[in-house]
């Protein structure tokens, strides 16, 4: 269950964006989780219940932009879809290839509320850094 | 969040009469975690010690090669064992036994290591005396792969018993290995369905082009070419930090 230890991550980040906003709420967040990632949105989403519960992003919403499995090809320099387990290029079949999209996991957005019309930054917590 | 690496936050569009503001953040989820695993990489690289992820579902023969690795190599590169066996201390007690100094990794959760459990760990050997510093990951095929511990390479193991279709159904971590050992090939005459050349253009079919080593560490058969692996990977590392803008490590 490392989609659990992803999503408390995901807390931290989303409260320190917020905190350095002056926000109160977290109402939406949104992800681009490829398939290659290693995550399962599902399962991400289940977790997040669970990270969320007690933080400004309890109430929050959670958008998963699944990403497309594309591969660039080195010998006919081809891009096309595969699947994650065929990362073949679709043009002339070689294996030589390079991931251009599918293993994404990445925070893209997240809507605040209740902002602070004039934001402190100083509340950017610098924890863990050793 | 941190100033060196550009992924501050960056202010949004704000639409203040609701009090309300889309943020743009566009970064990795791993964030904490990739930071940390650059700074064990700035200690691995510091010291000129290659560091190895040996990654596989359990059973597959991780302490057992590292046994046989130390028996084999006999001081030859001084290796030190970072042990993710997070539930008994019978990994490291074996590791132990070979005379390789082990470091048993006793929090966190029960299906992979992280880049901060390893960071506590590496402070407690002496990377000063090592040329290869393995971490033995969780048995677990699902995710490990997903967490960077700052290591130089990844090592997959593929056991003869497993099938050779493993990396058809595990392909992030198939396609995160820098080397794949079919491992306990010693018991092919028993499994003749396991086809290692099928199991190679799995891995292929991935995008990668990682070496795929047969070995056994009962028979110590393929282990000669696993050891010159890592003389190679040593090798490399010194040579690529020699160059002026290596960095160096705290
Ligand atoms: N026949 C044979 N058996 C092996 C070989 N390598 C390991 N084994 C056996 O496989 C079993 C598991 O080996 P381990 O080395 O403990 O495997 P591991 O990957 O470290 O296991 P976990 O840490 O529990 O995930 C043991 O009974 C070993 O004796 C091999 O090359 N040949
Ligand atoms: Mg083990
Ligand atoms: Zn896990
Ligand atoms: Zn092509
Ligand atoms: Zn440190």
């Amino acid at each position: 269950m490392h989609e659990l230890a992803i999503c408390q991550a995901l807390i931290d980040q989303v409260t320190t964006v917020a905190r350095s906003n002056g926000a109160q709420r977290v109402s939406n967040i949104t992800l681009d989780v490829g398939p290659l990632s290693g995550v399962v949105p599902e399962l991400l989403a289940n977790a997040f219940t669970v990270a969320a519960a007690g933080t400004l992003a309890e109430a929050a919403g959670l958008t998963i932009n699944p990403a497309p499995v594309r591969v660039w090809c080195k010998s006919c320099q081809a891009e096309s879809d595969a699947k994650v387990n065929r990362l073949v290029c679709a043009a002339c079949g070689d294996w030589r290839t390079v991931l251009r999209s599918g293993d994404e996991l990445l925070l893209r957005s997240v809507v605040l509320e209740e902002v602070d019309p004039a934001p402190t930054l100083q509340d950017s917590e610098e924890k863990r850094h050793v | 969040m941190c100033d060196t690496c550009g992924c501050n936050v960056t202010p949004g569009n704000r639409d203040l009469a609701e009090g309300r503001q889309a943020t743009q953040v566009l970064g990795s989820l791993l964030k904490v975690n990739d930071h940390q695993a650059s700074h064990n990489r700035v200690h691995f690289n510091g010291h000129g010690v290659l560091s190895v992820n040996l990654m596989s579902s359990p059973g597959a023969g991780k302490t057992a090669l590292l046994e046989a690795t130390a028996e084999l190599l006999d001081g030859d590169l001084r290796i030190g064992v970072i042990e993710g066996d997070l539930e008994t201390e019978n990994d490291a007690d074996r590791i132990r036994a070979c005379g390789v100094p082990v470091v048993q990794i006793c929090t966190g959760t029960a299906c992979h290591l992280d880049a901060h459990m390893v960071h506590d760990a590496l402070h407690e050997l002496d990377l000063g005396s090592l040329d290869v510093l393995f971490v033995e990951n969780v048995g677990n095929l699902v995710c490990p792969a997903s967490f960077d511990l700052g290591q130089h390479h990844n090592v997959a193991l593929l056991s003869t018993p497993e099938g050779d279709d493993k990396p058809a159904k595990y392909p992030v971590m198939f396609r995160s290995a820098d080397l794949v050992l079919l491992t306990k090939r010693d018991l092919a005459p028993y499994m003749p369905e396991f086809d290692a050349t099928k199991a190679a253009n799995y891995v292929r079919q991935l995008g990668n082009a990682a070496p795929i080593l047969e070995v056994s560490s009962k028979t110590g058969g393929g282990l000669g070419d696993w050891t010159d692996w890592l003389r190679r990977g040593v090798t490399e590392l010194r040579t690529n930090l020699a160059v002026p803008s290596a960095s160096l490590g705290s």
